[in-house]
């Protein structure tokens, strides 16, 4: 498919700019001047749309299909949301009108921080971080402010993490200028606490953990390791990349946990948006509040809510103004619509993924034989070895069944992973049916291996070069310099499998 | 009880499925969890809503707001009111872009990655550079990310920000550069813009220059004169500019910055109260490798057909964990993609007039708020671009106040950043607002001011 500078033609245009009568001309310094304009395309309006939505028909999102992306909870994005988000007294609001013209937004987010503050079991919220990751550095700036506020920032230095934590956590350590310390699995799938009790001291910081983990396991040994590192002085951050496992279930606050960060993409429904936007607020224990981003929501006398910038101790900001606010719109929205019922979305997570779990696990190897929390990890090392199948080509063939594949080669413990997560959306027969795809694959690998090495066969590419693109990057369009878009016709797909 | 509108299964659904893993109840599957961390009680929330329940709770939420389609606003200091056209809504609101994720599996995602690949393009023919990420969070956090490259391509240890740069950014590259061990030094404004002198000598051994052009007062600085200062001192020279300038001013990369960055929402996003938005961030080649975030390059299929992929993975979080250029993982890939469908929709001849029409209303607005309500521009001898600071005679929070009665929001009162400028106020005009909307301010203005 053309790129849309490819569409492009000297002249044409979509948008027509105001330019009122009798203005002064426009006056530009020579040396700021624009020597050349930039080479944006030119197209009307009608190519404009005709191209993205192209693009679109080449995309696959949860409301094209069943999306088990674990890690990711690719649930249904209600479409309300969208409507609420976009009303103009929001969309068109700026970030910087006064409090009493602001007091509907305030009050969103203020009854959103509440929400969020019984989810966890915690005792005060900032909304401000603009993802996971975002969330995570916070956290750790607020442990690092609370040890120096006790005269221990030197003293602890360490951050403990198993081997299990998604890259994220070891990448903030570094950015929040902590060192990381690893501790290992154990056979049952959790923390090792032998190995843990070994590391955790004194100039230990804080702990990072995902609980259900990436394995989609509850650690079991939770209130052992809630004594460990509480015995020490060590503070606790809970990754709520997997809170969809346990709303209204069980609260980090209650496991003991001093700080938290709910991805509101994953759990409430913020559409992922090809990549983002997200939405990372965090949680935290009484002992932390002083130290959170400015400004504050808070709710004032006589029922109005305001902004309060003056926090002495806070760690200061990390994003601009209060946060992503369109998605707060959409995932107070979606609290809303469940209420005290989130429960019943968190046991219907847990219900699917183990229907799925316990559909496949005679056909993949299965690395710790536990039920599982809303997601579950699976190995297609069997495969490899008797078939050369890898987790890989099981991915790709899933896409000529119509599925996007789960995550894969992660977590890093598990060789071939296969990480499933269905999430609550979803028929009973669309769990079927991708349970009889992923065991028609396995057949597949042992009758006619090719079919999954060659895979996919009906997407808008054939499996792509991913090794060529790093070695030697093209990251933008060259224009006349750029290597002609092959004219050649796609190959027909010819082995898309039946009946799907 | 009512089955939830979001949910699928039946009780005969879940009868069969709990057969077959083989426990009896729903509550089976929770054994894993000790009793002591099991919440036995019901959330404290308020019971569930209908759809038109919770539209007509949120809507009148949102009806409390004085947002821009209700009041005549000249607000700007970062998130502007600026057209956004019909096309971006409905692209955006594509459920194929919309309830995608990254594309980590690019077979299945080529759409999005063709959009990014397309977007990354757009950023560096407007900043003249060689290479721009998928995008990063907002304005404030980009410049966090570029002083952690400016760090790592160095090996120095001091940034250097201009103080007619964002207070927000300035803030938030505080708060991150106690992690990244960074010092941050600050360089002050001489009437409106920044002295080279200063910033030369305060660029010695530094890692880093950040500077915002138009900086945050609207005033165009000597920008080619502080990118050569900068290099001089060995630092790399990173401008924060406005997207919708660069039809009118030259590109950073056309006059020597080595990282263009900023907040893009001015070009494809509404304000929406401060985000989501997105924030562009874009290099010279040789500071590829050293990223944050995703990058999209171009490779070909099994088949030699062109296609894009997720690129320099390397460099990211998922692959070196501690020792990746950063933690970001989702970004803001719909409100980058809002922003190319946005510029696509401009082409290059509306990019320019779209700049000459916000300089013309400024320079209109500056005029009539001399002639008819008698303030003069702060920083009379600088030049500007869409927003000019206007000295307003008392504090100019109390003048925000009493035109806010009157129905316009005539600007940010930059006391609230600024020691000595308690009376200045900071006058945004776009393309939406009409000549007779500036009359109005300056006449609103010439009763409240002074």
């Amino acid at each position: 498919m053309k790129l849309i500078y490819e569409k492009s033609s000297p002249g044409r245009r979509a948008s027509v700019i105001p330019r009122p009568e009798g203005l002064p001309a426009p006056e530009v310094p020579e040396e700021l001047r624009r020597s050349d304009p930039p080479r944006l395309p030119e197209v009307p309006e009608f190519e404009l749309v005709r191209h993205f939505t192209e693009l679109s028909t080449r995309n696959f999102g949860v409301d094209t299909g069943f999306y088990p992306l674990g890690s990711c909870t690719m649930k249904y994005n209600p479409r309300i949301n969208e409507r609420l988000a976009a009303l103009p007294g929001f969309a068109r609001l700026h970030p910087l009108q006064e409090e009493e013209g602001s007091q509907g937004t305030l009050e969103l987010m203020w009854r959103l921080q509440e929400i969020l503050a019984e989810v966890t079991g915690l005792d005060a919220v900032s909304l401000q971080p603009a993802a996971g990751s975002q969330g995570e550095l916070t956290g750790l700036m607020l442990v690092r402010a609370y040890f120096a506020s006790r005269g221990e920032a030197e003293q602890r230095r360490k951050v403990v993490i198993p081997d299990t934590a998604h890259g994220t956590n070891p990448a903030s350590v570094t950015m929040a200028g902590y060192e990381l310390t690893h501790v290992q699995t154990d056979a049952r799938g959790n923390i090792d606490v032998d190995d843990l009790r070994g590391k955790v001291d004194e100039h230990t910081a804080a702990l990072m953990l995902t609980n259900p983990s990436t394995l989609g396991l509850f650690d079991e040994n939770i209130e052992e390791i809630e004594r460990i590192f509480h015995g020490t002085g060590a503070l606790m951050y809970y990754d709520g990349a997997n809170l969809n496992a346990v709303c209204g279930i069980s609260r980090p606050g209650d496991m003991g946990f001093d700080v938290v960060h709910i991805n509101l993409h994953k759990t409430f429904s913020q559409p992922h948006g090809g990549g983002g936007p997200g939405g990372g607020p965090i949680a935290v224990r009484d002992i932390l509040e002083p130290f959170l981003p400015v400004p504050a929501v808070v709710r004032r006398g006589e029922g109005g809510f305001g902004l309060d910038f003056d926090r002495p101790q806070t760690i200061g900001k990390v994003r601009g103004f209060t946060g992503p606010f369109g998605v707060f719109v959409r995932s107070y929205a979606y609290i809303r619509m469940w209420g005290p019922r989130l429960r019943e979305m968190s046991e219907t997570a847990v219900l699917n993924a183990n229907y799925v779990l316990a559909r496949l696990k005679e056909a993949y190897d299965l690395p710790f034989d536990r039920l599982c929390m809303h997601e579950f990890v699976l190995s297609a090392r069997t495969l490899k070895r008797e078939h050369g199948c890898t987790a890989l080509d099981v991915a790709k063939r899933l896409m000529d069944y119509g599925f996007h594949p789960p995550t894969i080669y992660f977590p890093l413990i598990v060789p071939e992973a296969l990480m499933v997560e269905p999430t609550e959306t979803e028929t009973k027969e669309t769990l079927d049916a991708f349970c009889d795809a992923m065991l028609a694959i396995a057949r597949e690998a042992a009758a006619e291996p090719e079919l999954l090495k060659d895979a996919p066969h009906d997407r808008p590419v054939r499996r792509l070069d991913e090794v060529r693109a790093a070695k030697r990057p093209v990251v933008k369009y060259g224009f006349e310099e750029h290597p002609q878009a092959d004219a050649a016709p796609a190959p027909a797909a010819t082995q898309s499998p039946s009946g799907v | 009880m009512t089955q939830h509108p979001f949910l699928a299964l039946t009780d005969a659904d879940r009868e069969q499925m709990l057969a077959t893993i083989g426990v009896g109840s729903v509550d089976d599957l929770f054994g894993d969890l000790p009793e002591a961390v099991r919440f036995r009680r019901e959330l404290d929330l308020e019971p569930a809503l209908s759809e038109q329940e919770v539209f007509a709770h949120v809507a009148a939420l949102a009806e409390q707001n004085a947002d821009a389609s209700r009041e005549l606003s000249f607000l700007g200091a970062g998130i502007y009111d600026h057209y956004v056209p019909a096309v971006v809504d409905t692209i955006l609101q594509r459920g194929e872009f919309l309830t995608a994720y990254t594309p980590y599996q690019p077979e299945m995602s080529q759409g999005v990655l063709q959009a990014i690949f397309e977007y990354q393009t757009a950023i560096c023919e407007l900043t003249g550079m060689d290479v721009s990420n998928a995008s990063g969070y907002d304005g404030t956090s980009v410049a966090a990310d570029a002083c952690y490259v400016a760090k790592h391509a160095t090996g120095r240890t001091k940034v250097v920000v201009t103080e007619a740069t964002n207070p927000q950014v300035r803030q938030v590259v505080k708060t991150y550069a106690a992690g990244f061990g960074l010092e941050i030094v600050e360089v002050p404004h001489r009437d409106g813009t920044t002295d080279p002198d200063e910033l030369e000598r305060a660029a010695a051994d530094a890692a880093a220059v950040i500077f915002q052009q138009p900086n945050f007062f609207g005033c165009l600085e000597p920008a080619p004169e502080l990118v050569a200062r900068a290099a001089e001192a060995g630092a790399l020279p990173m401008v924060h500019a406005d997207l919708l300038s660069l039809g009118v001013l030259e590109a950073p990369g056309r006059y020597g910055a080595a990282l263009a960055l900023g907040e893009g929402q001015a070009a494809g996003n509404f304000p929406s109260f401060g985000g989501p938005h997105y924030g562009f961030l874009a290099a010279r080649e040789e500071f590829i490798r050293r990223m944050p975030g995703r990058i999209v390059g171009e490779t070909v299929d099994t088949a030699g057909e062109r296609g894009y992929v997720l690129t320099l993975q390397t460099r990211e979080q998922h692959i070196r964990r501690e020792k990746a250029t950063s933690n970001i993982t989702t970004n803001q890939t719909l409100l980058a993609l809002g922003g190319l469908v946005y510029l696509t929709w401009l082409g290059p001849q509306g990019l320019r007039e779209l700049g000459e029409t916000c300089l013309s209303l400024a320079t209109y607005a500056k005029q009539q708020l001399a002639e008819r309500a008698g303030l003069e521009p702060v920083f009379s001898e600088k030049a500007t671009f869409k927003e000019f600071a206007v000295r307003v005679g008392r504090n100019a929070r109390e003048v925000v106040a009493a035109a806010r009665e009157r129905g316009v929001h005539p600007g940010y009162a930059l006391g609230r950043d600024y020691e000595g400028l308690d009376d200045v106020l900071l006058v945004a005009v776009t393309e939406r607002r009409t000549t007779d909307e500036i009359d109005r301010l300056a006449d609103v203005l010439a009763e409240v001011a002074r």
